[in-house]
This record gives C-alpha cells, structure tokens and sequence, in this order.
C-alpha cells in the first residue's frame, strides 16, 4: 500500500511516497510541459521506492498544476497540503509561511495540520520566487547565489513593490556604483517586509515554519525572524512539505 | 424629458440576450410608457410606479464598457461605477438608452461624483442620503428627499401622483418582496435544491422584468415546481456540501466567478447578504404608515456599507447565518470600495467571535484574470469546512 502526492509548482515538481513509515521524494524542474513531468516523477519516485505502478493506492495532487495530472485520484489545494505538510516536518508548527515560485501565504494550523485560516499574496508577483528571479537576474547570479553574495549589515532599501519597477530601481542602483552585495541584500529584505505585511493579516503567529522553494535561504529566514520577532523554523525536506502533505491526505482519504 | 423608441445603430452588433433585452425596452416606449433607470437599492421604486413610469435596474457588471469609461474617470475606481458609466456613454444598456430619467443617490463617494457627469448623458436625480438611518433627523430628511423625488416625476412626466396610487405600488412591491423571500428561503432545506448559482440567476434575471404582477407569478410558479420536483426527486446537491453565506458588493455578472468558483470547489451558496440578494427584499414597507413615510423608513434602513454605523448588517448577517444553516462566509470587496473594505473587519470579528465561523475576504474587479487565486483561494477556504 503506498500512498503518492504531487505538488506541481511553477518552478518546481515535488513528488512525495508513502509506505508504511518509509518516505521517498523527489523534484524536479516543472518545465513547460506538465504532463510529461507529471509521469516522469511518478516512474522516478516509483524506482526509488522499489515498487510498481500497481501497488499505488492513492494519489493526491496539488499545487497550481494540479488540475493536469492524468493519474491524479483527488486535487487538493496547496494550502491545504502545505499545512498538513509542514506539521509533518514539524510537529509543533502553528504558523507556517511558504514562498513559492508564484506565490507566497502565510497560514495558520491546528495540532493536526488542519487549516484554521490563510492569507495569499495578490495578483502580482510581489514577495514571490518569481521576484528573486528577475531581481537575481539583473545581478547576473542564479537565485541560490544571493545567499552567499548578501551583505547582510549593509542592505539598502528596495521601495518599489512591484518587480518591473524594482528592476529599474536595481538597475538605477547599479548604475549609481551601489556594491552589489547590498543590493542583494536589499532583494531579500524586501521579501521579508512583503511577508511581514502578509502575515500582519493573520491573528495567530506561533512556532513558525518556513516552507516552499525560497525557504532555502538562510540570509532571508534571518531577516524574517527579527521582523517577525519570532523564531523561523526550517526543514531540510520543506520544500517538498506540499508533496508530503498530499500524500498524508492521500493515506487519510483511503483509511 | 427624450422620447427616444428607435434603436441605436449598433443594435445589430449585440448577442441576442442584449438584443432582446432592447426589444422589451422598446416595446415599454412603443406602449407610451416612461421609463425610469436606477442603480442602487436605496432608489424607492415605489414612487417610480406610483408615476405610472417602468424602473429599471441598469447595467453596471460587467468589464466591456470599462475602457470607454476610463478615458474619463480614474483607473484606480470600483469597477461598478466604472462599468455604469461605460454603458451610458456607449448606448450599450438597452435600459439606459431607453430611460427617459436615471435616478443615482449620494451612497459611496465613486457614485455620487460619477453622476455628476452622468448628468450631462441623460437627466439625472439624485436622492440625497444621510449618512445614518436611526435619527429623527435623517428619517425627517430621507422623508423631504422622497417627497421632491416624487415632485420630479411630475413634473417630469406630467402626471400627479396620489397617495393612493403609492399605496397601490407599495402592496404590489410588498408582495414581490415575500415572493422573492419564499424563493430565496428554499435553500434553507438540507441539502439545498437547487444550486446558488441558479439562484442568483433567477434573482437577477427577474430585475429586468417590467411587469411586477407578471413576474410575482412567474416566481411563485418556480418556488413551487422546485419544491415539489425537491420532494419528489431530491437534489443533486450533497447533503455535506459546506454551506456558504455571501456578503458585501454587488454580485452578478462578471463577478459570479466567485459563485462558480465555490460551487465548483463542492460548496454550495445558501444565501447573499448583497444588493441582488437579500438587502433589498427582506424589510417590507409599513402598509398602516403614510406611503411618503412608511417608503422613507424602509429605504432608510438598507443595510449597506455606505452608512455610518452599520449595526443592522451585522445583525442580519447573525439571522441569516441561523436561517439559512451557514457553515462559512465569504466577503466579497470589489476594489477600491473603501466602506465595505473597511467594514470586512467588524463583519469578520463578527462571523468569528459570535458564531465562530470561518471567515475569508476577497478583492477583486471585472476582470477573469483572477480566476485560478480566486479557485485557489475559495478551495482552500473550503477544504478547511
């Protein structure tokens, strides 16, 4: 009896399998093509457990493509999956913010991992993955290297919200001679602040965990915490806490 | 006053629904009478009738009139007030363009600037309204603003309008009012019937019905038909399905995406606290008062976001939520309306603290670019039920 979940990012495909207490995962890029990536990281997830296709019970998915999965039994929302996920990972977590490729959301969870309410960024891509992205590129580093290139005590402030003018404020930075490591600096803290303002929304802001993609970096889970004036948890599995998620709600439905 | 009964040139260019839509218009005119075009819940239809006139709901839901709208008004402005005006300047509302009077009221700050200049497309009234209903003073007020609305009409129309004849068009509204309730009260039974995207349908579709004897008929016949095919078949609705209130801005048209989005993440809406829903149509008129009064007190009254203390909300928002056995309430703010913005805060305190029900608030405009959130958002909200 194995259990699968799927989340389907915008950057990212996480798969998830349960077996008994065993747990496999695997991630791969999303790429445009969702339904190929959907099948690979089943056969993948399905070599790396030992089994075949035919001791699958369940299969969850989630994320924004879930609605693509052939093999899919059930759609779940991300929220949903990420909470139950993340109180996986971390049994005490109550509060848990994600920051995905598209979007980012801040929610708050029971002892069970059931959610009790949620906020979501807007339509645009403000505090998101996808802000890192085209801020990093302008840089001219990969999103990974902003980490290591962030100059924590010198960031300076990013005022623009919104990613096609913060690319012009970058680019005016540059050209002014601004040292690069602050300007890194200053793309995390804006995400930050964006994740301060989300979460001001949410009445309860307990034992937090830090989840998705950009959960990665340790420069902006520091500067979370002391604007949250909180601890920031984090899993070495968390980006795959959506996946996971599916798969305890894949387990959940059958038993 | 215009006495407009041709069809405008782009007539031929408009779906059938609009096209009839400028037919039944015309047939209005063609049979001699005025028509009287209004936007809001607070406009007393009552006085409208009693002149002999036809109101009209106009259009205002939906984003193809928008861009027309922008070239004048601000971009960063409820998407209602934009879309009204859009369809005024653009002779696309077949009940605009045949309307021989338009009514606005000062309610929200968009509103009452925009008719200003509406003013200057088509003769406009506007009712002022107090900005609290529970005074002596306003009631006194609201009483004179009915009463120089009634003026106008005559002067307009050229008829005079009697105490009796108010009294007449107060009984029938009053009895579309308890037929509209006995309509919309059908999804208190569990499961509900039908859908509350059929509901909401039904209830807008019978705005743009001008014969009020003919349309209190027709929905009787409806509640009734679904009533026993309920009986008799049951539904197709799950008995489990999470029960969800809707409040806030005005829902139809382009904005019933959040309908479909509940409907199709397995809720089901029992209920809208909004303007085509129960707002205007739960408080009858005081039949024993004198029409100018009993009319005031009524509108007076309307629940909406617009008046300063709006304790009457909420506690309506308390009765139905036990009427209509609701296990969730979505708040629906179009953007940039500050007072049902603001006030999403003390409904949610309310939904929370005193029935302990799950809350969310959504944003949103005309536009379909916020489908999936919207998919995203209200499934998540309803996974959590």
């Amino acid at each position: 009896m194995i259990y699968m979940g799927i989340d389907i990012g915008s950057v990212c495909a996480k798969g998830a399998i349960l077996q008994g207490d065993r747990l496999e995962k695997v991630i791969l890029p999303t790429g445009w093509n969702i339904k190929e990536t959907a099948n690979l990281l089943k056969s993948t997830l399905l070599t790396q457990a030992g089994a075949r296709e035919e001791d699958i019970t369940r299969v969850v998915a989630t994320g924004y493509g879930r609605v693509s999965i052939p093999y899919a039994d059930k759609k779940v929302t991300e929220i949903t999956c990420h909470a139950r996920g993340a109180v996986y990972l971390n049994p005490n977590a109550r509060t848990i913010v994600d920051i995905g490729g598209q979007d980012s959301k801040v929610i708050s969870v029971d002892a069970d991992g059931r959610v009790q309410d949620f906020v979501m960024n807007d339509k645009c891509a403000a505090g998101t993955g996808r802000f890192l992205q085209v801020m990093a590129h302008v840089l001219e580093v990969e999103v990974d290297e902003l980490d290591q290139l962030a100059r924590y005590d010198e960031a300076v402030t990013i005022n623009a919200m919104c990613t096609v003018f913060a690319e012009s404020e970058i680019i005016s930075l540059l050209a002014q001679g601004t040292d690069k490591g602050a300007i890194a600096a200053g793309i995390l803290s804006s995400i930050s602040q964006r994740i301060q303002h989300l979460s001001s929304r949410i009445s309860v802001l307990d034992q937090l965990i830090f989840t998705g993609g950009v959960s990665n970096s340790n420069v902006l889970r520091h500067m979370l915490s002391e604007k949250l004036k909180l601890e920031v948890h984090h899993h070495c599995d968390a980006q795959f806490a959506g996946a996971i998620g599916a798969a305890l709600l894949a387990r959940e439905i059958c038993d | 006053m215009s006495e407009r009964n041709t069809l405008p040139e782009i007539f031929e260019s408009f779906a059938d629904a609009r096209k009839q839509g400028f037919l039944a218009a015309k047939a209005v005119k063609d049979a001699g009478k005025n028509l009287v075009g209004y936007y809001c819940t607070f406009t007393p239809v009552e006085v409208i009738m009693a002149a002999g006139a036809v109101p009209v709901g106009l259009c205002a839901t939906s984003d193809e009139t928008i861009p027309e709208s922008e070239k004048v008004l601000p971009r960063n402005l409820c998407p209602l007030v934009k879309s009204s005006y859009g369809f005024a300047v653009t002779d696309k509302c077949p009940y605009f363009y045949f309307s021989d009077l338009i009514v606005g009221e000062t309610t929200c700050d968009g509103k009452k600037k925009m008719y200003e200049l509406l003013d200057e497309v088509k003769p406009t009234h506007i009712l002022q309204l107090p900005n609290e209903g529970k005074s002596q003073r306003s009631l006194d007020y609201f009483r004179e603003e009915v009463q120089s609305f009634k003026e106008r009409l005559e002067k307009e129309f050229n008829v005079t309008i009697t105490n009796e004849d108010l009294k007449k068009a107060i009984q029938l509204k009053n009895r579309q009012r308890e037929t509209l309730k006995e309509f919309y009260n059908l999804m208190s039974l569990t499961p509900p019937p039908v859908s509350g995207l059929d509901i909401h349908k039904a209830l807008y579709g019978s705005e743009f019905k001008f014969d009020k004897e003919a349309q209190i008929v027709e929905m009787q016949a409806l509640t009734k038909q679904i009533y026993e095919t309920y009986k008799v078949e049951g539904s197709k609705i799950s008995e489990n399905a999470p029960r969800i209130l809707i409040t806030g801005c005005t829902i139809a048209g382009a904005t019933e995406k959040i309908i479909t989005a509940i409907e199709e993440n397995g809720g089901v809406v029992v209920t809208y606290e909004n303007c085509f829903g129960t707002k205007a149509v739960e408080e009858m008129i005081d039949e024993t008062l004198e029409p100018i009064d009993g009319i005031a007190r009524k509108y007076l009254n309307t629940p909406c976001s617009v008046m300063s203390n709006n304790q009457d909300r909420l506690d309506k928002l308390s009765e139905l939520i036990t009427r209509f056995k609701v296990d969730g309430v979505v708040d629906v703010v179009l953007q940039a309306c500050h007072t049902y913005n603001i006030e999403g805060f003390s409904v949610k305190r309310h939904v929370k603290e005193k029935h302990n029900l799950p809350y969310i608030a959504l944003e949103t405009d005309y536009a379909s670019s916020d489908t999936g959130q919207l998919k995203t958002r209200l499934g998540a909200f309803i996974e959590m039920l």
